[in-house]
């Protein structure tokens, strides 16, 4: 009946091979198929041709955050799943979708089962703002309204209130770029990504006409990258709004900071300060939307209207920085100022949370401390991305973090601290357990069914995919 | 006539000599025109990680490193390419993004370094951050 893991038993050469001469494999297995998990995977493979790795995932789809969080008018981004994909169908690699660790399976059983466990399972948490007003209807974490336009089935049902004319970004970050471009781009864009079809049904009706996306500090510590920043820039239909006087001491910090932030730094100058050419200005003027940052601003409180069911604004207080660069700091001045607007969304970041109890984690940072990707005072125990690191930087950062943790493992398995001399039963073992507990896992060639079948919905209209919602769904389709 | 257009072609390839994260120099050929993320991909040089986006400036996973005349010869490098070299570990003066180099003539036995990865770079650069 586990139809995926009799399957990889076979290639595996576990049963119907009779015996082997070769000497038995080191099993290793990865928790979480996103970036992390896979390039965690794809090293170790390479590394050593004694490595069987298998991959737990708890959604029936793989990729994480590359199907769930890039923006869907990032396509190249998603470019990735091809290398994803030739990891995925390596003969000593196997996907087991559909398996919730740390509820269908403990991570001490995977222990038990294999060599080295490694813990991928990212961040998906939101850090939330702790202020008044945050669970009014019409705020929304970023984490949650970034799942809803990707079709993550746990934010189906979210369905935002676009009804309003001005949207507040909490955080300056790529996310909340992500987000801005998502409000404003015009839908003939979005309408040919992979964005959820309700998705593109509640942008045809928002009303949705200025977005200000606001940060704690300065124009200088800005969080989002210049890729980014220039895509707001350039994007049809709307036109940037700034405040002048946000800007006024950045000049002067700009001469020994290194390249990457003098050029973003420049850029969002020449955005907000320039008189633009004539041909910029023409554009401009046309546009239906505008977009701006707000700087040295924190939020106070949410506030609803009278009848205290909508949110109506936001309560923000005016900072000053003490000390400059990175490290500067937001300080209160005591001032306080409102800005009116029917939805915000919070992009103050993301955050991992503990799977299993028997796990070391850092409550502070919201990571597993981890020595090089060891998990401290855990033999046989590694992890990789976003819960190493906790939640920043970019796919390439991740991978190669993820890279550093397979070395990490592959150095403890030749010095011997990582012991493989006794015989471990692997996926065996697990997915007997599994199905004693009636979890039925999905492999990737079932994954490759529902890929097939989103492709061609996206087909029929336009679009490089058309997400399967539902869990549920997804289950039906690969095993139709 | 096959053979002459073949040694024609041939004779024509540029010689690129790439050296490793481990300091080992591969020397392969391209043809005028080819990005060096192509050639990469055609001689299936194996470097960890190398191109993710597949060229379509999304990643700076394909940063190289080339001596300062190399450097001089290229291309003039546009916006949307430095604002993905920002992003790339180990930045120096004479980074480029690899799937944005084409080869030409001039470029004949040209040599572009993989820089080395991020734990050696957080290493050396532990004293000063
Ligand atoms: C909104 C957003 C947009 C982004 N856009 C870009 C971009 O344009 N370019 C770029 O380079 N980077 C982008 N990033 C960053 C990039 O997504 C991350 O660097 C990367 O995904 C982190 O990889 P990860 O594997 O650690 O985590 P994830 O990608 O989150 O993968 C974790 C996986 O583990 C699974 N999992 C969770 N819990 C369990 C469990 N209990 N059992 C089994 N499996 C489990 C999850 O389902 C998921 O598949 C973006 C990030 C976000 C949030
Ligand atoms: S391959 Fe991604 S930027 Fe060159």
């Amino acid at each position: 009946s586990n139809v995926a893991c009799i399957r990889s038993l076979y290639s595996a050469g576990v049963i119907g091979r009779g015996a082997s001469s070769s000497p038995s494999p080191s099993k290793i297995c990865v928790i979480g198929s996103g970036p992390a998990g896979f390039y965690t995977a794809q090293h170790l493979l390479k590394a050593r041709q004694d490595i069987v790795v298998d991959i737990y995932e708890r959604l029936p789809v793989p990729f994480g955050l590359v199907r769930f969080g890039v923006a869907p008018d990032h396509p190249e981004v998603k470019n990735v799943i091809n290398t994803f994909t030739q990891t995925a169908n390596h003969p000593r690699c196997h996907f087991y979708g559909n398996v919730n660790v740390g509820k269908d399976v403990s991570v001490s059983e995977l222990q038990q089962a294999y060599h080295g466990v490694v813990l991928s399972y990212g961040a998906e948490a939101n850090r939330s703002m702790g202020v008044q007003g945050e669970d009014l209807a019409g705020v929304y974490s970023a984490k949650d309204f970034v799942g809803w336009y990707n079709g993550l089935p746990s934010c189906r049902e979210l369905t935002p209130d676009l009804s309003c004319d001005t949207a507040v970004i909490l955080g300056q970050g790529n996310v909340a770029l992500d987000v801005a471009r998502v409000l404003l781009a015009p839908l003939s864009i979005l309408k040919k990504t992979d964005i959820t079809q309700p998705a593109v049904e509640a942008l045809v009706h928002s009303q949705v006409r200025r977005v200000l996306i606001i940060g704690r500090r300065g124009p200088t510590q800005i969080a989002c990258t210049i890729k980014e920043l220039r895509e707001m820039v350039n994007l049809p239909g709307t036109r940037p709004e700034m405040k002048a006087a946000d800007f006024a001491e950045v000049s002067e910090a700009l001469k020994d900071v290194p390249r990457p932030r003098k050029r973003l730094t420049e850029l969002l100058l020449k955005t907000a300060l320039e008189v633009p050419g004539e041909k910029e200005q023409e554009r401009r003027n046309k546009a239906t939307r505008t977009w701006g940052f707000r700087f040295y601003r924190s939020p106070i409180e949410v506030f609803a209207d009278a009848e205290g069911k909508k949110i109506s604004g936001i309560r923000l207080a005016v900072n000053k920085l003490e000390g400059s660069g990175e490290g500067a700091q937001a300080v209160l001045t005591g001032e306080v100022e409102e800005v009116s607007c029917g939805l915000v969304i919070s992009s103050i970041g993301y955050k991992s949370l503990p799977i299993d109890p028997s796990v070391p984690f850092d409550p502070c940072k919201a990571i597993v401390p981890n020595t090089l990707g060891r998990v401290q005072q855990a033999k046989g125990l590694y992890c990789s991305g976003w819960l190493k690191t906790g939640p920043t930087g970019v796919i390439a950062t991740t991978m190669n973090n993820s890279f550093d943790t397979a070395r990490s493992v592959v150095e403890d398995l030749n010095s011997g601290t990582l012991d493989v001399s006794t015989e471990k039963p692997g996926s065996q073992s697990i997915c007997a357990l599994l199905e004693q507990r009636r979890v039925k896992p999905v492999s990737f060639s079932d994954w490759e069914k529902i890929n097939t079948e989103e492709t061609r919905r996206g087909e029929a209209v336009g679009k490089p995919r058309e997400k399967l919602l539902s869990v549920e769904e997804m289950l039906r389709v690969a095993r139709a | 006539f096959t053979a002459g257009t073949q040694s024609l072609r041939s004779d024509n390839k540029v010689t690129v000599n790439f050296i490793n994260r481990d300091g080992e120099k591969i020397t392969v050929k391209g043809s005028p025109g080819d990005s060096l993320l192509d050639v990469i991909v055609n001689e299936d040089l194996d470097f960890d990680g190398f191109g993710a986006c597949e060229g379509t400036l999304a990643c700076s996973t394909c940063h190289l490193i080339f001596d300062e005349d190399v450097f001089k010869k290229l291309e003039p490098v546009t916006d949307e390419e430095l604002d993905m070299l920002d992003l790339a570990y180990g930045l120096t003066e004479t980074s480029r993004l690899g799937c944005q180099i084409c080869l030409t003539k001039s470029l004949e036995g040209m040599v572009a370094r993989v820089p080395e990865s991020v734990s050696d770079i957080r290493q050396s650069n532990d004293g000063t951050a």
